[in-house]
């Protein structure tokens, strides 16, 4: 048994130690928000924080994420009110919306380091795929979530 | 105004109503879906249909149902906006939802098609969509004048409200809908001047978008089911060759393994848990495969077979205008070049899958496929069951581009993987590398044109030769006539230029790599070569390539084309000074109804490496339903398609496709976004499509770009391959 603490819920599974976390949420616990794109850690479909950190959980064996705090899409927000979950909105961001949680943990990790981030910022730390092409509005996304984050006075989360 | 009979669709309620629930018990399906049914039967007691596409709740919600499927397009909320506009109804109480498939074929395809492609979701239904909202509308004030027994004439319907003008009372359609109902349905309701439109043409926020920020949308690959057991597939690497063994026992022992079940050309492991322990089995399983007859095949010899195609000394004629033949003789300049586009993969983010549930009474399928009735049929053929006894359960897609419209062998393999074991929904998902390796690429294709210039530098005659895969041969052969694949030759056969002779011709060159419609189709490798052609031209004739193409667009035929070019021109500033190094490239193109035209500016450094600073990309499509959807197509179009520009290339060794994964098969990520600005001209009377139209300008305005910038002129893509090295 593994003991993993998913969005702050603390589970055992009865998992091979090398399953994919990917795989544990998804097939396991059921989080179907964490997606599946590639299985290389090329495409950040599958991107989760772990004990804050963006990781890509189709890479990472459960084991090494034993004892970590685990955040999925599911447990960003309880209610779609993160900043960039509004902001996504706004903006209508999403297309076919496949890869655009893994896109919006990217960027969730980004601003809770870098709550001002410039485009190069943003740049360097989201290099999820989206084939729908959705790059220009997920900038603006965050962009207008950290202006939002910043007159709140920092963001949580 | 005729009347049909109403009486069929209220009777048939019922007895769908019975049948359907007594079905359901019956099977005794997962509890979820037995909760899910109930509680749609209990919401259509209460929720009035007061035609196909439109049900009532008393408490004022309107839910307008969609046939075709939202994979990214927005048609989710701009085919209710269709509906809503005649409808004349408070647009904040409206809902869209899934037009059931089984309802659309024991309804006599009341729903008229459930296909999505073509960029022909709007412009396909308008016509009927808003003629059911407009039925709707006067069905409720025909209502609300029985009601208070008055002509209907003086009843006006706004914002979900009936008023009676003379005495100003008030009814809302919740409190009239189940009345409603009970008429019959108007046939030809005249429909509202596009003048007085007040939902259509204005920006609407997309229904879908707030549960894909959170992830609670499902797609196909989230079904969960009790007891469901997970499929992985190996299918043959060579196209066209078979399973010849597999050694089951070597992996009878691993985690999860249920079974090996082998198909003829491809192989599945199915397990239990997780998709990963099928997929590890899989990796561990030893597969012998016959690879066939074609296992000698490569990018290389395709290109030979190319080349015979454009060497050939006849093939048939696409178009015909005039005499080449003597414009040739008496040209002053003659122009002559070979293009060449690689085959493409869709890479669709979300890979295939399909979940199946097979039980003696019926067979559920969650599949991500373009078209539900073909998804429906595919699955009856497959299962050998009526197809009555289908139920296709309509998800949104993560991403389509053309991959899943006429080709679903994913919803084949898992009906027959289901068959296998009834009773128990099984969920097979390809991997990535099933994905890339397994595709129904957008066709190879050499292309040879020739033109001829007078001494004033006036085009004179066009010639074009194109040796291409035909994607239709196989699969839609209406679409071949007299050796022409009439889709394959778009852009060229229908070019909007007053060449005042052409001569174009076709060379089908089938392989035995599996072709499909991809993302614009033949608009997006013969735009590149005509548009880069026709920019080769004006530098033959020393003329400014934008100024050139005018020349040759004042017909009135192409007057639209025309118009979208300099609007974006402008938009562009076309004439203005440009930083030190960058450059220009224009190009236009109409396809899928719409009108389309980019400028694209792009420098090369000493390096050879190329930036891409801004493109400016317009598009008129007639009318517009949500504008917004129109410009995110249009911006996702410059992702999708400098993709394939820059990166995009399947090549083929040994038989089979040499790419695998996105470390060799790229994409363009947001860090080499340029400034993206979108130019809406819709200039109303027709209704074009939105897809895939912003597609065909952008290759080309790009290497044309890259010619301004170094003098290389690109005659093949992707760039990756070529040096842009000033020379």
């Amino acid at each position: 048994m593994i003991s993993l603490t998913v969005n702050g819920t603390e589970h055992s599974v009865d998992v091979g130690s090398d399953m994919r976390l990917l795989w544990v949420l998804r097939d396991i616990l059921g989080l179907t928000g964490t997606k599946f794109g590639c299985g290389m850690s090329l495409c950040g479909a599958c991107t989760v924080h772990l004990d804050g950190e963006p990781v890509r959980s189709c890479v990472m064996p459960v084991s090494i994420a034993a004892g970590k705090k685990i955040t999925t899409i599911e447990g960003l927000s309880t209610d779609g009110g993160h900043p960039l979950q509004q902001a996504w909105i706004a903006h209508q961001v999403p297309q076919c919306g496949y890869c655009q949680t893994g896109m919006i943990m990217s960027a969730a990790a980004l601003l809770k380091k870098n709550p001002q981030p410039t485009d190069t910022d943003i740049n360097e730390s989201v290099t999820n795929i989206c084939r729908c092409g959705t790059y220009v509005r997920v900038r603006a996304a965050i962009h207008t979530a950290a202006q939002k984050s910043g007159s709140n006075d920092g963001m949580k989360g | 105004m005729k009347q049909i009979s109403n009486m069929s669709r209220r009777s048939f309620l019922l007895r769908s109503a019975a049948v359907g629930g007594g079905l359901l018990l019956e099977v005794t399906l997962p509890k979820s879906s037995v909760a899910e049914a109930e509680q749609v039967s209990a919401q259509a007691e209460t929720s009035p249909e007061v035609t196909a596409w439109v049900l009532i709740r008393p408490d004022d919600t309107i839910i307008i149902r969609v046939a075709r499927v939202e994979m990214g397009q927005g048609n989710f909320t701009g085919l209710p906006m269709l509906v809503a506009e005649e409808l004349a109804c408070d647009w904040s109480k409206v809902q869209a939802e899934y037009a059931s498939t089984s309802e659309h074929l024991r309804r006599n395809r009341i729903f008229r098609t459930m296909l999505t492609g073509g960029s022909r979701s709007i412009r396909d239904s308008q016509e009927y969509l808003r003629t059911a909202g407009a039925a709707a509308r006067l069905m409720l004030t025909s209502a609300a004048a029985r009601r208070w027994d008055v002509p209907v004439a003086e009843c006006v319907a706004a914002n979900s409200i009936i008023t009676h003008t003379p005495t100003q009372r008030q009814v809302s359609f919740g409190a009239v809908a189940a009345e409603a109902a009970t008429l019959d349905i108007p046939e030809n309701p005249p429909l509202k001047d596009p003048a007085d439109w007040t939902i259509l043409g204005q920006p609407a926020q997309r229904f879908d978008i707030p549960d894909k920020v959170t992830g609670k949308t499902a797609f196909a690959i989230d079904t969960r089911l009790p007891g469901m057991v997970y499929a992985a597939i190996a299918q043959c690497p060579v196209f066209g060759g078979s399973l010849k063994s597999v050694d089951a026992e070597k992996i009878a022992d691993m985690r999860g393994v249920v079974k090996v079940v082998p198909l003829e050309d491809a192989v599945v492991v199915v397990a239990k848990e997780s998709w990963w322990n099928a997929q590890q089995a899989l990796r561990a399983l030893p597969i012998e495969w016959d690879f066939g007859e074609h296992a000698q095949v490569s990018s290389d010899s395709i290109l030979e077979f190319l080349r015979e195609g454009i060497q050939l000394e006849k093939a048939p004629v696409s178009r015909q205008e005039g005499d080449i033949d003597s414009a040739f003789a008496s040209a002053a300049t003659t122009i002559e070049a070979d293009y060449y586009a690689p085959y493409l993969e869709h890479a669709t983010m979300e890979p295939q899958n399909c979940t199946a549930l097979y039980t003696e009474q019926r067979v559920d399928v969650w599949a991500p496929a373009q078209n539900s009735e073909a998804t429906a049929a595919v699955t009856a053929e497959t299962a050998d069951v009526p197809v009555s006894r289908v139920e296709v359960h309509k998800v949104h897609l993560g991403g389509g581009f053309g991959r899943r419209g006429l080709y679903i062998e994913f919803v084949r393999q898992a009906v027959r993987i289901a068959k296998t074991m009834p009773g128990t929904p099984v969920q097979l998902i390809w991997s990535r590398e099933e994905d890339i390796q397994h595709g129904r690429y957008r066709p190879v294709a050499l292309v040879r044109m020739r033109a001829a210039l007078n001494a004033s530098g006036e085009p004179t005659a066009w010639s074009v030769r194109q040796a291409e895969q035909s994607i239709f041969s196989a699969v839609r052969p209406h679409l071949i006539r007299d050796g022409v694949d009439i889709v394959g030759v778009r852009t060229f056969a229908d070019a909007p230029y007053a060449f005042p002779n052409m001569h174009m011709e076709y060379a089908m060159r089938n392989t035995h790599v599996p072709p499909g419609p991809w993302r614009a189709v033949a608009h997006t490798h013969n735009p590149f070569f005509r548009e880069s052609f026709i920019d080769e031209l004006a530098h033959a004739a020393g003329q400014d390539p934008y100024q050139f193409r005018r020349t040759l667009l004042q017909t009135p035929q192409a007057s639209k084309d025309l118009a979208i070019l300099d609007a974006v021109a402008e938009a562009a500033e076309w004439d203005s000074p440009l930083p030190e190094g960058v450059h220009r490239g224009i190009a236009v193109q109409d396809s899928y109804g719409s009108y389309t035209a980019a400028v694209i500016e792009a420098s090369v450094n000493g390096a050879g490496e190329l930036t891409i600073h801004r493109v400016v990309t317009g598009i008129d499509c007639g009318y517009v339903a949500n504008p917004d959807s129109v410009r995110a197509q249009l911006e996702g179009s410059v992702v999708y398609g400098l993709t394939a520009a820059l990166y995009g290339e399947i090549t083929i060794k040994a038989g089979r496709v040499e790419q695998s994964n996105f470390h060799d098969y790229q994409m363009m990520r947001l860090a080499e976004m340029p400034t993206v600005e979108v130019i809406l001209k819709p200039t109303g009377g027709f209704w074009g499509g939105a897809g895939e139209p912003g597609m065909a300008p952008l290759a080309p305005a790009l290497c044309n770009a890259i010619f301004a910038a170094t003098g290389k002129r690109i005659r093949s893509l992707p760039l990756k391959n070529h040096d842009l090295r000033p020379a």
